[in-house]
């Protein structure tokens, strides 16, 4: 039985917020960190709180710590050592298995990511920005009363129209395909999977081997709590427009050509369902948007390309354990959108999301070590991801097509990783836990 | 270097002499678990050596039985791992036993090694590693500990060599089946 009481909202639900805020935080001194702790949670949501009033509440609040935060807060260390190995190194530390090179690189990264003082994050989402602001000038007033806290950045979310549907700058819907946990109360859309068991994204829970894995220690720390890497990536939205033109000579040659980056069509409509021609009635309907498989109905990538984003990603029915390597996510767009027929103007804009799983090296870094990056995933020799994967310019990208396929040789790099960490997710007792740390242990 | 044979020509063998350790220090590639073991012209692989805890030999034999059986019943039980070939022995150094494991394969270990410990506990395989001294028993659990203990007995090698240098197994089959279906187009032409 999942303790929706004590699981803080944001692994579960979704709030219905149109904008939101991040805060990335540093901790001077434990007990004004604790302070600050003590304050802010008393705003955290669990599951059972956010589901009872969702229909009243205008903002929803979740906090999370680096493992550099948890030792701030004052964490003896025998706990901070029962951390998973990944998460003590944080996500900097992983940044060349993760191909955060180049241009991604962590030296490149902005708001004060990259550093050893990044200790918690709040994320705010919110029913609109007037009560965004309200949140925002509440925090500053806390933060200026709790000795030693400091913001290091924040970022604001917006998200672009039009807005009845979630969809990123490039225009590609979004939230198409997200896992459902077992017991959490919601039925797997056609095609998404059988429900997963808690344990691959709670700690404290069997998960799909059927054991509770080891989780940090003290018990009362990790139950109910998670892991979430954070990925801020900017949209380069000017190019990718570029990239479509210069290689789609008409309006529906170029919906085709993002449509095989995607594998399914910006409209959310799959390639497998519909290769040929778009389908926004299909895209939008969960029933069916999701109803498809890659060994049965598309073994070629006739369809689906097989290096493009959504093969990689969710590979479906052609890789192994595919229930060991699923991850939730959530987060938003940030900056304005790019009118369409603009130039490039230079605003950064871009997405700013958390991958949340129990197991950060087995399913957010495997992901982007085997998936996105892996230059030979399904035999393709020289590609990598071609929305989110490390591009620098000497990669290909390959279209399969009957007779022959379509080469693009030199894929730009349409997104740059402008910022990164690894969080500890606590459930609701944890947080009490952690503010009432004595500055003696 | 320049007349190094490139990485794709399959029709010039290939050597690649390694450095002490098993890692060209200059050009280490960070994996999940750490560095990787670098890809040679006979790809990528590992060679195990562990003690056997002794009195526990006749289960190899009986786990050779099992992966034959599995293998059979389900012949793509093994293909997540991307293999060309697998070697089991047993030798004694200095009256004791020991147990060598050698496998030759597309990609590095530490992409699947995850899979390979799922693998490894539906095949049975699990049986003969629990065999060997110093093996964690909580492996099924703690991936870590399962990849901690491969790591430390693996013996790299210190030169390796391929007649058709970096090709892929799933290469080979492909250019099988084109043959298979050229022998069978001529058949058709009769």
């Amino acid at each position: 039985m999942l303790e929706f009481d004590d699981i803080q909202y944001i692994l579960l639900t979704r709030a219905p917020a149109i904008t939101g805020r991040y805060e990335f935080l540093s901790f001077r001194n434990a007990a004004g960190g604790r302070a600050w702790l003590a304050a802010v949670l008393e705003t955290v949501h669990s599951v059972e709180q956010a589901r009872a009033s969702v229909q009243k509440d205008n903002r929803w609040v979740s906090v999370a710590f680096t493992w550099n935060g948890l030792r701030a807060l004052g964490m003896d260390e025998a706990s901070l050592a029962t951390f998973p190995e990944e998460f003590k190194q944080g996500m900097v530390a992983r940044a060349e298995m993760l191909g955060d090179t180049g241009a991604n690189h962590p030296q490149n990264w902005v708001g004060g990511l990259a550093g050893p003082e990044l200790h918690a994050l709040v994320i705010l989402f919110a029913r609109d920005t007037q009560e965004r602001q309200r949140c925002e000038a509440e925090h500053k007033r806390l933060v200026a009363r709790c000795a030693g806290v400091e913001v290091l950045s924040s970022l604001d979310l917006e998200a672009t129209p039009p807005f009845e549907y979630a969809h990123d700058h490039f225009g590609y819907r979004d939230r198409l395909s997200q896992p459902v946990i077992e017991g959490a109360g919601e039925e797997p859309t056609p095609g998404s999977g059988g429900p997963l068991k808690p344990g691959e994204f709670i700690l404290g829970y069997p998960d799909e081997e059927g054991v509770i894995a080891n989780s940090p220690q003290p018990e009362i720390l990790a139950r109910n709590g998670s892991y979430m890497a954070y990925r801020c990536l900017q949209e380069h939205v000017g190019a990718f427009r570029d990239f479509l033109r210069e290689h789609g000579k008409t309006p529906e040659e170029q919906e085709l050509m993002a449509a095989k980056l995607m594998g399914r069509w910006r409209s959310g409509a799959p390639l497998v369902l519909t290769p040929d021609k778009d389908d926004p009635a299909l895209g939008a309907d969960p029933q069916r948007n999701n109803d498809f498989n890659y060994k049965q109905m598309d073994p070629h990538g006739y369809a689906v390309p097989l290096g493009s984003h959504i093969r990689r990603m969710n590979p479906r029915d052609t890789a192994a354990n595919m229930k060991r390597r699923r991850m939730i996510r959530r987060g938003g767009t940030y900056g304005p959108p790019l009118p369409e027929e603009a130039p490039e103007d230079g605003i950064e804009r871009g997405i700013a999301a958390f991958i949340i799983c129990a197991s950060l090296i087995r399913q957010f870094e495997f992901a982007q070590n085997v998936w996105v990056n892996d230059r030979n995933f399904h035999e393709l020799g020289n590609e990598r991801d071609p929305v989110c994967g490390n591009q620098d310019g000497t990669l290909e990208y390959k279209i399969p097509k009957r007779p022959i396929r379509k080469k693009i040789t030199g894929l730009p790099a349409f997104t740059s990783v402008r910022g990164g960490a690894y969080f500890f997710l606590p459930g609701l007792k944890a947080l009490r836990y952690l503010a009432s740390l004595g500055d003696t242990r | 270097m320049s007349d190094a044979p490139k990485q794709n020509d399959w029709s010039k063998p290939a050597a690649m002499a390694i450095p002490e350790g098993g890692y060209f220090k200059d050009k280490i590639e960070q994996g999940r678990y750490g560095p990787i073991f670098p890809k040679t012209p006979a790809c990528y692989g590992f060679s195990i050596i562990a003690k056997i805890i002794p009195g526990r030999e006749p289960n190899f034999y009986e786990y050779a039985r099992n992966i034959e059986k599995a293998v059979a019943g389900q012949p793509d039980c093994l293909a997540v791992l991307k293999l060309h070939y697998l070697r089991w022995n047993l030798f004694k150094i200095k009256g004791d036993n020991y147990f060598q494991y050698m496998g030759i394969f597309d990609t590095d270990f530490d992409k699947y090694t995850e899979d390979a410990v799922a693998i490894f506990a539906a095949t049975g395989l699990n049986t003969v590693f629990e065999n060997l001294e110093g093996f964690p028993k909580d492996w099924k659990t703690n991936a870590p500990a399962f990849i901690k203990f491969v790591r430390d007995h693996h013996c790299p090698s210190f030169l390796e060599y391929g007649e058709y240098p970096y090709v892929s197994a799933e290469e080979i089959k492909k250019a099988l089946k084109l043959k298979a279906a050229f022998s069978d187009m001529l058949d058709q032409m009769q």
